[in-house]
């Protein structure tokens, strides 16, 4: 297929994802603001803000903190401009993504432009970004051929999800102390529900950790999203018979560690850790653009429509 | 409860396609008119608004000043009876022959000129007369694989041609889209009526683009050029790739090696065969043209002179679509095809003519000037609607460059009915049926895109200036289904259930009609 339509794609992936993830932090902020007696606004907004790559905030308070990951157009880091993202990437690769995906993209955008968003209460915005998202998506399994396009779609969603959960992992990780800050991760992830199944009365911070981190089960977990954007690679390169790509070889490297390592490591130092799968995620993304989108790249995290 | 079509006002002074000027509904209209009258005017209102709704959910939209806007649909059909369009059918494909015989000439031995038929300047002058066209030869000899002929109607409701566009005619999309969006917003009235049907148009240009392929290519790469979507008509171009499941390529996906054009895949370059190109002659080839350009790909024109790809529709093919050219119509269709042209030209005076443009300097304040390679109604000068400065800018222009205008008397348009603010008004429109040449045969698109001016009394119907659409209804027949023939299809005894044909068949309903008649088989 053409390189810019898989790259279009594949960033309609990202972007889908990102949305959705932004979301979920977003509502999982402002629940805490709410619930938590004793949370010190600014310091939390900060953390948030700088995990999401904003550094320069001087007092952040919960309005800010909406503008920069909810409504505001122009921030990048907002879950409207990464709709808007997914959709002008689909607008460029229109002929290819389904009709009825496009439409159902195209009328969530007429939803939310126009700062149509901000009008709704801050929870209504954000399930109703989830919940487009996850309309877009079921169209996109059910109506797209699952052949190459499919898995790049696939790889940036799944790329996108590894990215984003080590984000959301790593402000737990930095208010730790808190009694609520796992709990409040798992729902982040929208994997409360099934944590408690899965560990009944025996619930944890370590074993919190463990399931965001190493579930097999759990399609939100970082291991299972690896797991899916290497499989999404590996369709990719056609069966090579060694791993060819160095995106490949770094996924199949962050796994690994992830995958082998001692469980009982898996919370030391999380913040460290959780920078380093960012990393590995932007490497990955680099490597992936200069090796199938013949260098078109120069793409990074917010460089915008592709 | 007020009808749809109550106090609808007449005037003799213009042609209305539904209504006559003594206020009876002409026939093709007459079951919309009941039908319409039955819903009352609030319900088509409210089915007017789903349609809107409907386009700017699905994204129909097209660029206005940098902004996308859904591509205004008005509810009412234009409805064109059968003998009529068949009249219209053959008149453009008459049209349609005599420009590619005067392109392959033009770009060869140039006989007409010879012949003196015509001047030889006014080919040399236009400015879209690519020499370094001249000289590539179509495989099939097809220039014009897609033409767009604007048609409208007078005061008398002759159809007459208003311009040809033979370089890349667009408004083919929303013809494919507003017939789906009609029968899906009034199924009661779309089932009533027998109309052609113009969804073949995606299959047609597809096997019309195959079939000029470079010789030998056993199964060509077609593709869509596009310059991207900020283009006003990227809408179409994707609609026209996904339908005929082609792909929709900017310029930087494409790269010419060796005299041959490449696209970048993820699995390496790969060879294009034909490019449907919707980029103009400028920008399609830095080589040859602007050297600025990022839009096309260096080296196309190279690679289509080699016989290595095909360019549809041709370069250079805006010599023969050029206002000025456009009054030699009627004599290159008598020179080439020796017929006499079936479709009238709007009277037209050529201002390099000195005789024509000291008339026309005159009467400036009562005629239609226009500048020859305009397009989208820039720069027309309604001499009438204009001011004493305009006018006076306007006989500068003229007096500077002559070669770059003509004039025509105002043409009041015909008008059909229109769903605006204050209920159901008289508005003006044209016509622009489509054709494809596959190089065996002239296909004309039933029906074709009705444009309409929105405004009262507005002449201009292009949508860069605010205009709308129709959907265009060609009747089949007597135009009427009844209900119960359809029911009574439902109803076939078990022991004669239609076999499934294994080919789909292209004809038309009118054709299938016919051969059904021969053969005896069932009325589908």
């Amino acid at each position: 297929m053409l390189s810019r339509i898989a790259e279009s794609l594949y960033w309609i992936g990202r972007y889908l994802e990102r949305a959705e993830d932004t979301s979920r932090l977003l509502e999982v902020h402002l629940t805490r603001l709410l619930e938590d007696p004793v949370v010190d606004e600014e310091e939390v907004s900060r953390i948030l803000l700088r995990v999401m790559g904003i550094d320069d905030e001087a007092s952040p308070d919960h309005h800010t903190v909406l503008q920069l990951l909810g409504w505001d157009e122009s921030s990048s880091t907002s879950m409207v401009a990464a709709f808007h993202g997914a959709r002008e990437s689909a607008r460029r690769s229109r002929e290819t993504v389904s009709t009825e995906m496009w439409e159902a993209i195209n009328t969530t955008w007429n939803m939310m432009r126009g700062n149509r968003l901000q009008h709704l209460p801050a929870h209504r915005a954000c399930q109703l970004v989830r919940e487009r998202c996850a309309v877009v998506g079921g169209i996109a399994d059910s109506t797209m051929s699952h052949d190459e396009g499919w898995q790049y779609l696939l790889l940036g969603r799944s790329l996108e999800r590894v990215d984003m959960t080590s984000r959301i992992i790593e402000t737990a990780a930095y208010s730790a102390d808190g009694p609520y800050a796992w709990t409040q991760t798992l729902r982040a992830c929208g994997a409360h529900h099934a944590f408690v199944r899965t560990y009944r009365g025996d619930a944890t911070d370590q074993r919190a950790a463990e399931f965001l981190l190493v579930d097999r089960l759990f399609p939100r977990s970082v291991l299972f999203a690896l797991d899916r954007a290497e499989e999404a690679l590996q369709a990719l390169e056609g069966g090579t018979r060694v791993p060819s790509t160095e995106a490949l070889r770094a996924l199949g490297r962050a796994r690994a560690r992830f995958e082998f390592g001692a469980l009982e490591d898996l919370t030391v130092d999380l913040p460290t850790r959780m920078s380093d799968l960012q990393r590995t995620c932007s490497a990955v993304n680099d490597a992936v653009s200069s090796h199938f989108f013949d260098g078109a790249g120069q793409t990074v995290w917010r460089a915008g429509v592709r | 409860m007020a009808g749809a079509f109550t106090d609808y006002p007449t005037s003799t002074s213009t042609f209305d396609e539904a209504v006559a000027a003594d206020g009876r509904v002409r026939a093709a209209y007459d079951q919309v008119a009941t039908q319409f009258e039955e819903f009352g005017l609030d319900d088509v209102r409210n089915r007017a608004e789903y349609v809107s709704k409907s386009y700017h959910d699905q994204g129909v939209t097209f660029d206005y000043e940098g902004e996308e806007r859904p591509f205004p649909l008005d509810i009412v059909p234009r409805i064109i009876e059968a003998s009529t369009w068949s009249h219209v059918e053959e008149g453009v494909g008459q049209r349609v022959r005599a420009l590619e015989a005067f392109l392959a000439d033009v770009y060869g031995a140039m006989q007409i000129v010879t012949d003196r038929v015509l001047p030889r300047h006014v080919v040399t002058t236009s400015k879209h007369y690519h020499r370094v066209a001249y000289g590539i030869q179509p495989v099939n000899g097809v220039r014009v694989h897609v033409s767009g002929i604007d048609l409208i109607r007078d005061a008398e409701g002759t159809f007459r041609v208003l311009e040809d566009n033979v370089r890349i005619p667009s408004g083919v999309s929303y013809v494919l889209t507003n017939r789906r969006a009609m029968t899906s917003t009034l199924p009661e009235v779309v089932g009533t009526h027998r109309i052609r049907p113009v969804a073949a148009y995606p299959d047609r240009l597809l096997r019309a683009l195959r079939a000029a392929a470079p010789s030998g290519v056993q199964d060509p790469e077609v593709v869509v050029l596009t310059p991207g979507p900020y283009n006003s008509a990227y809408f179409e171009h994707s609609l026209l790739a996904r339908l005929m499941g082609c792909r929709l390529v900017e310029g930087r996906d494409l790269v010419t090696q060796g005299g041959r054009v490449m696209m970048r895949t993820t699995h390496g370059l790969q060879p294009v065969h034909v490019i449907y190109r919707r980029v103009d002659d400028d920008f399609l080839d830095p080589v040859a043209f602007r050297n600025d350009s990022v839009l096309g790909c260096p080296g196309l024109l190279n690679a289509a002179r080699a016989g290595n790809v095909t360019i549809a529709n041709a370069v250079g093919n805006g010599v023969a679509d050029d206002k000025l050219m456009y009054s030699y119509v009627p004599d290159l269709i008598r020179y080439y095809l020796g017929e006499e042209p079936l479709l009238p030209n709007v009277d037209t005076w050529r201002l390099e003519d000195p005789g024509h443009r000291e008339e026309v300097l005159d009467r400036l304040d009562e005629l239609v000037l226009k500048p020859v390679d305009g397009s989208g109604g820039k720069g027309i000068v309604i001499g009438p609607q204009a001011d004493a400065a305009e006018l006076d800018q306007l006989r500068t222009a003229v007096l500077r460059d002559p070669r770059g205008w003509i004039a025509q008397p105002v043409v009041q348009l015909s008008t059909i009915p229109t769903m605006v603010e204050e209920g159901m008004r008289p508005r003006h429109v044209d016509l622009r049926p489509f054709a494809i040449n596959d190089g065996e045969k002239v296909w004309v698109l039933p029906g074709g895109l009705t444009r309409v001016a929105l405004g009262e009394g507005d002449l201009i119907v292009n949508s860069s200036r605010g205009g709308g659409s129709k959907d265009t209804w060609v009747l089949s027949g007597d135009g009427r289904r009844s209900r119960f023939q359809r029911q009574s299809q439902r109803s076939l005894p078990l022991g004669t259930a239609p076999q499934v044909a294994l080919t789909r068949s292209e004809a038309e309903p009118a054709e299938q009609e016919q051969q059904q008649q021969q053969t005896g088989g069932m009325p589908c």
